[in-house]
């Protein structure tokens, strides 16, 4: 079945991709004289709904810088695979992009399983690669650079911010996600950050779901009944991708308010919001490093240039957008700086550099290949867009190894000299984890 | 109500001596009833009439600068002081800003209320302001704590509204918040309510505040808690834990009672409800499967691009809404109405092209079938991210499917039980057009024996292409109730394909009823299952169940007998 699959997918694609590959082939031609640089963004299958996006505002930045001169004197040029949602393609074209189109970085990867899948690709072939979505950290390579939020940048300071007096003094949590390891990972975090914190274990309760759920009655049942003991209950939902629209619809229907059970989405954002009638929905909240309604100069900027380029003015933004106008920036100093695109070379001038966020500060790039990144709380509004209610007082830095992780707490990641290690443990003084 | 707002406005003592000279003796409780109420009216008046002297008309303004702070501290206390003040214009500003209407200018600091687009009036006096640049004011921002309080607020301005629902509403929040300092309004409240509904839930909600006051008499709370036991749901049981965590001794002892009973009859109404949602989920899975039965189950056609024919269901279900919201807004709660009609004739005849198209050069060849509709299948779904784009797009619920009522301690949902409701409905004609029409006794003949049925003169082909677009289209309305409770996304169809088949094998292929019964049994077994072993574990016990029935029983639950199966 896997094989048949595989097979109708390539047939059914090739139309769509060789029209892909047929123009970049055409440009590499004419081009010897330009940058290159990789798209690996899922165009078709399930992850298309949030992937798409991401290729569109690549696509933009490079224009951008096009018309700024490119870099290094020479135009910078797009190169566009489509890995169709399935997690070894991501491999097979990242390995593509390197080795055939010779691209000098690599913007790309949406679920942790795409991004574990490309990892030895880009460590075996030394080339970058920029990861933009928020995950559950645990890990830093040399060859990524995380440009999205680790845990202690989104989830934690969203349970702390419930748990204060302005977000309802919660008590009482659901932990409620789908089941694959960005969830369960963050959900372990969260467990032994609330049980440092005095929660007990009857007040918690942990709910998984499998991926696309749509029958979402009995658990939001459940969080009623949790949520009927007299304390003040939250839900921090780590649900992803398309089961969000049914459980909030459900939510909206069994009339759960925000103000009697919030819930905190680390995965809901501008863009799947898009797809839902939010006026049931106020007040329930996400937890990002960007939302649109930010009013900053910097963002308004942005969002006119979005809407201007995809001739769509309602076209909305969203944070790993943001992470990936970051990551650009980033890459564009560091090559400058460096004065090459030598891979090693730019790795090395990469730590350190800063350049503006749209949220009105600077975001640096630090030792652990994670950036800085300021945290904001936002509620649901009834026009789908996420007005800020709460942030942190400036930015925080990412730890990828988690402090409330067995295994972790030990580890820390350093990739200049002399530790230039990912998983430098120091209680044995090794580099290589546990 | 006209004598109150006389008092209110300011003429008390005028009142006194007309009422006196009633002495009639039968009169005579209902007369101190009166004298009571007045009593307390006058005193609420005075009250008011203290509170809005000191908020003189030139102290309006600092007095409602909480608002222009731009912090949410500043804007809850103002609420609260504002609830109080008995300001004219306490309640239309409230409603403005729970309404997202109440904007402040951040130079002049001056508070409006939005009335129209580019129509404003001035918070402190309500007189109309012109020449407003709509761009440079800010919005009162709201959160959680906010809405909170706000509720609150309102519920107690509106506690005596003329609007009974209003009433109500107002009731309910008084119940939810159970805030000590709306006590005395409900009291008054609750001496002039006639309307039985609205009486039970302000009681409901004094004696929540009663059983938490720990300065009301014993006898008080306890007949309080006796009468939110008596309510027995879940914010009731949220009542009682919260107190049995705060008191002792009889009190808490009556509250743990009260818990326990509660527990048990949630308990047994939450068996209840689940087979509720079983019947539900079921439903939901009798659409998805019930126009495979059709073209797998009778035809014979493994058809692989079924899943899209519900998602094209419900994308014209999407455009339809889309088009009413922009050219007759006033149509939307029809829009599901015309949607379903619609969705039949698109995907019926989109079924058909492929048909005549695809599936009439493979029939008899089942492989190839199967790989030639999932490529279809894949075909489908490109085209309509190209046509849509890649994002859901918003299908709205009509206000009839909106919301939920109680029945007992059973939470239903509108949105669901309509869905229940209409996947019935489109087996029954199903049904009917099956056995009553010529088309379906014409579509049964070439089912049971294609040779002789076209010997006898019936154009099989046909039937064929009829067959299928019925079978599409059936699919195309599924998509119209789907679209109400998930994602319209191009992936919609494809979460339902293989429960779709799934319930026809188990249903029995060929048979209409068994993928009835089939939908409603796994429906049912995967509710109660997923209390007790979670979502995930649930789905795979309940395919290894069908692997294992399968072995058993090869043909499914229903199995055709006879020649036909040979055929």
């Amino acid at each position: 079945m896997s094989l048949t699959r595989r097979n109708m997918l390539l047939a059914s694609g090739a139309a769509f991709a060789g029209a892909m590959t047929m123009s970049s082939i055409g440009a590499l031609a004419q081009s010897a004289n330009t940058i290159k640089i990789g798209i690996l963004h899922s165009l078709s299958g399930t992850m298309a709904i949030s992937e798409t996006t991401l290729k569109d505002v690549m696509l933009m930045l490079i224009e951008d810088q096009n018309k700024k001169g490119g870099v290094l004197g020479k135009k910078l040029e797009a190169v566009v695979v489509d890995p169709a949602s399935d997690w070894p393609l991501f491999a097979e074209k990242a390995r593509q992009l390197i080795s055939k189109d010779k691209v000098a970085a690599t913007f790309g990867c949406w679920t942790s399983v795409s991004r574990k899948s490309v990892l030895p690709v880009f460590e075996e072939l030394n080339s970058i690669l920029f990861y933009p979505v928020q995950y559950e950290g645990e890990e830093s390579q040399r060859n990524v650079f995380y440009t999205g939020a680790a845990p202690n940048q989104q989830a934690i300071p969203a349970v702390d911010y419930l748990m204060s007096k302005d977000g309802g003094e919660v008590k009482r949590w659901v932990l409620a996600g789908t089941d694959y390891v960005y969830p369960r990972t963050t959900n372990k975090i969260l467990e032994a950050y609330l049980k440092s914190k005095g929660v007990k274990p009857e007040d918690i309760m942990i709910n998984y779901t499998p991926f696309g759920h749509s029958d979402w009655q009995t658990i939001v049942a459940d969080i009623k009944k949790f949520g009927s003991s007299g304390k003040k209950t939250a839900v921090v939902s780590t649900i992803n991708g398309d089961a969000n629209v049914p459980f909030y619809k459900e939510l909206a229907n069994a009339g759960v308010k925000a103000t009697d059970i919030p819930v905190v989405a680390f995965s809901v954002g501008e863009e799947e919001l898009a797809g839902l009638d939010t006026k049931p929905l106020v007040g329930h909240l996400a937890a990002w490093n960007y939302f649109q309604s930010v009013d900053t100069p910097a963002n308004k900027a942005f969002i006119a240039r979005w809407k201007a380029f995809t001739k769509n003015p309602k076209r909305t933004t969203n944070d790993p957008m943001e992470a990936h106008v970051i990551g650009f920036n980033m890459w564009v100093k560091a090559v400058e700086k460096a004065g090459t695109i030598d891979t090693d070379a730019v790795i090395d001038a990469m730590i350190g550099i800063a350049v503006p966020n749209l949220t009105g500060g600077y975001s640096t790039m630090m030792p652990n290949h994670h950036i800085t990144k300021p945290v904001l709380i936002g509620e649901i509004q009834s026009n789908g867009q996420i007005s800020t209610v709460w942030e942190t007082d400036g930015t925080v830095v990412a730890q990828e190894w988690s402090p409330y992780l067995e295994g972790s707490r030990d580890l820390i990641a350093d990739w200049r000299k002399p530790l230039n290690c990912g998983n430098f443990n120091i209680k044995t003084g090794k580099c290589g984890g546990a | 109500m006209n004598k109150r707002l006389e008092l209110v406005s300011g003429e008390p003592s005028r009142n006194l001596p007309i009422s006196s000279h009633k002495t009639q003796f039968a009169t005579f409780s209902i007369f101190s009833e009166a004298l009571a109420f007045l009593a307390a009216l006058i005193v609420m008046s005075l009250v008011s009439l203290f509170l809005s002297g000191a908020v003189r008309a030139d102290e309006q303004d600092a007095f409602l600068s909480g608002f222009t702070t731009d912090k949410f501290a500043d804007t809850e206390k103002t609420i609260n002081t504002l609830a109080v003040s008995g300001l004219p214009m306490a309640a239309p500003i409230l409603e403005a800003l729970a309404g997202d209407r109440l904007l402040f200018d951040p130079e002049s600091k001056a508070l409006l209320i939005r009335k129209s687009e580019s129509q404003f009036i001035a918070a402190i006096d309500g007189h109309i302001e012109d020449a407003i640049e709509a761009d440079d004011l800010k919005k009162v921002r709201v959160n959680n704590a906010v809405r909170r309080a706000l509720d609150a607020a309102l519920g107690s301005l509106t506690l005596m509204s003329p609007d009974p629902a209003k009433r109500l509403a107002a009731a309910e929040s008084a119940y939810k918040s159970h805030d000590p300092a709306t006590l005395d309004l409900l009291q008054q409240a609750i001496e002039k309510e006639n309307d039985a509904k609205v009486k039970r839930m302000q009681l409901a909600a004094r004696a929540a505040i009663q059983a938490l006051d720990p300065q009301a008499s014993d006898s008080d709370r306890l007949s309080a808690i006796d009468l939110i036991k008596a309510r027995g749901d879940q914010d009731a049981l949220g009542l009682l834990s919260k107190l049995a965590a705060s008191s002792e001794g009889a009190m808490k002892a009556a509250a743990e009672s009260g818990i326990g009973s509660i527990r048990a009859t949630l308990a047994l109404w939450g068996n209840v409800q689940n087979i509720w949602y079983g019947l539900s989920l079921g439903s939901v899975l009798l659409l998805a499967a019930i126009g495979l039965a059709i073209t797998f189950g009778v035809m014979g056609i493994i058809n692989m691009a079924h899943g899209e024919m519900v998602m094209i269901g419900a994308y014209t279900t999407y455009v339809v809404q889309d088009l009413i919201r922009t050219k007759i807004p006033s149509l939307f709660d029809y829009s599901l109405l015309i949607a379903v009609p619609l969705a039949f004739v698109v995907t019926a005849i989109i079924g058909m092209l492929i048909e005549r198209v695809v599936i009439r050069y493979l029939y008899g060849r089942p492989l190839e079938t199967l790989l030639a509709t999932f490529g279809l299948s894949l075909v489908l779904q490109q085209a309509v991210r190209t046509i849509f784009g890649a994002n859901n797009r918003e299908v709205g619920a009509p206000s009839f499917m909106a919301g939920s009522f109680e029945l007992g301690g059973l939470v239903i949902t509108y949105g669901r039980m309509w869905i229940i409701i209409f996947a019935l409905m489109v087996f029954a004609i199903l049904q009917l057009v099956l056995r009553a029409t010529s088309f379906g006794l014409r579509m049964r003949a070439v089912t049971q024996n294609r040779k002789m049925a076209s010997a006898m003169g019936i154009d099989t082909n046909r039937i064929d292409a009829l067959a299928f677009a019925l079978g599409s289209g059936i699919a195309g309305m599924a998509g119209v109730a789907l679209s109400q409770i998930d994602n319209v996304s191009p992936n919609l169809g494809q979460s339902y394909i293989i429960d779709s088949f799934m319930v026809v094998v188990f249903g029995g292929v060929g048979n209409l009823w068994g993928t009835l019964v089939g939908a409603l049994t796994l429906g049912v077994a995967n509710k109660v299952l997923e209390p007790f072993i979670g979502a995930v574990l649930g789905k795979i016990v309940m395919l290894v169940f069908i692997i294992m029935f399968i072995q058993k029983r090869p043909r499914g639950l229903f199995a055709l007998k006879g020649r036909a199966v040979e055929a």
